[in-house]
């Protein structure tokens, strides 16, 4: 098997201001599967054709942005071994016990340079996508509901050290530099795209002063239409547009940012094209930034770089 | 009915429905590249001090609006809604653009 270590962005939490107004929001107008409720009055989310209980998570906080965000592992010795391999790299790591969230096994916590909380973890309850493992159809009517990602892509995150951070997801988790973005002077990347998979990004940061903010969370759509269709959805519900739709030049990926109720930035995405591991980085040089984001209008949206949770 | 919201910085002023947050109005005045930002009080782009009038607001992250602003009426203008003739002044990143005359159309 070619994809070990770690698999895939598995989970978000993400903190609202208004709890009932944000599940209206993620379940009715983004079209994510709700599947819990904890005592902690927690809500546990997933897009319709992810398999695992959630992978999008909110809670109720007098601020918003991002808890913690995690990766799935391959499996409990994989897990293992990159706690060991943390520590020894001298990251500090602390265990959250099985079942702390809602079917999710034993969770490994750490905090990266740039004030991130990041986990990984082997087991989630595979719950399935709503259509049968024999004989299935292609889809089912969850698709049909809000806008209905395919899954949760990816995260970019705002926050200092993103030179250290690169670092932790190339030579201890099994990450590859897929693009970035350099500095003014040349020197050093502003942002940082990094793929553990087959994919474009699996997380991105970008140089920010404060610690720990998000940029947005990406979910997956599977055509340009399907994100066209998802504009058209954020305007009949008055949700807040950032950019789009438009496509990056950075990952080629096709896109619209918005914003939640609470004003957490979400993505809904498409495209992009398929790295591998031997692949060199693509270099955009900081002159070029704004092609990086938006391609056809050349232009470095403000928000981009000050609007974050 | 609406409620006319004066901006002191630059003494213009907008009409503003008390169902339409401040930021609403502002931004029907359309001012070139104004960074709005995230429109559910969770960024900090807009903030401003309500010098005078009364008004409603939903909540809005602790992150930009600490207790103290919130006893002087520091507020984040997405998550104000007028209930009367209002006078304010615009504090945070939107200023630069709200005050800077080129960004009037």
């Amino acid at each position: 098997m070619a994809l070990t270590g770690v698999l895939r962005p598995g989970h978000a939490q993400v903190r609202v201001l208004d709890l009932e107004e944000s599940v209206r929001f993620y379940r009715d107008v983004l079209g994510l599967v709700e599947t819990g409720r904890d005592a902690e009055g927690r809500v546990y989310f997933k897009c319709w054709d992810e398999r695992d209980h959630n992978s999008y998570v909110i809670r109720q906080a007098d601020r918003a942005g991002l808890d913690f965000f995690g990766f799935k592992v391959l499996d409990k010795a994989t897990l293992d071994k990159l706690d060991a391999d943390l520590q020894a790299y001298g990251l500090a790591t602390e265990l959250i016990p099985a079942g702390e969230m809602l079917e999710t096994g034993e969770r490994v916590r750490f905090t990266l340079p740039s004030g991130h909380v990041m986990e990984l973890y082997a087991d989630k309850t595979c719950i399935g996508n709503g259509l049968t493992e024999v004989n299935p159809a292609p889809w089912g009517p969850q698709r049909e509901h809000g806008i209905a990602p395919v899954r949760l892509d990816h995260a970019l995150l705002y926050g200092p050290n993103v030179a250290e951070v690169q670092k932790i997801f190339t030579e201890v988790l099994g990450f590859y530099l897929v693009e970035r973005v350099l500095t003014p002077d040349g020197d050093g990347n502003v942002a940082i795209w990094l793929s553990c998979s087959h994919k474009v990004h699996d997380i991105a940061f970008a140089e920010y002063p404060e610690p720990g903010k998000l940029h947005h969370c990406s979910f997956l759509m599977e055509s340009w239409e399907q994100v066209l269709r998802a504009g058209d959805i954020m305007s009949m519900n008055l949700v807040p547009v950032d950019i789009g739709p438009t496509r990056h030049g950075v990952t080629r990926g096709c896109t619209i940012y918005a914003w939640d109720p609470s004003g957490n930035r979400f993505e809904t995405f498409m495209g992009g094209y398929q790295p591998y591991p031997d692949y060199g980085p693509l270099t955009w040089t900081f002159d070029n930034f704004g092609q990086g984001l938006d391609y056809p209008q050349r232009k470095l949206h403000e928000t981009f770089l000050t609007v974050v949770s | 009915m609406t409620h006319t919201v004066r901006i002191e910085d630059t003494g213009v002023s907008y009409a503003c429905a008390p169902r339409e947050s401040l930021l609403e109005g502002l931004n029907r005045l359309g001012l070139r590249g104004i960074p709005t930002g995230c429109h559910g009080g969770g960024c900090g782009v807009c903030k401003i001090e309500v010098l005078a009038g009364e008004f409603q607001t939903r909540a809005m992250s602790r992150d930009h609006v600490s207790d103290d602003d919130v006893a002087h009426h520091r507020l984040l203008a997405c998550r104000v809604y007028p209930a009367s003739d209002l006078s304010l002044k615009v504090i945070g990143k939107l200023q630069r653009k709200v005050c800077n005359p080129a960004s009037v159309r």
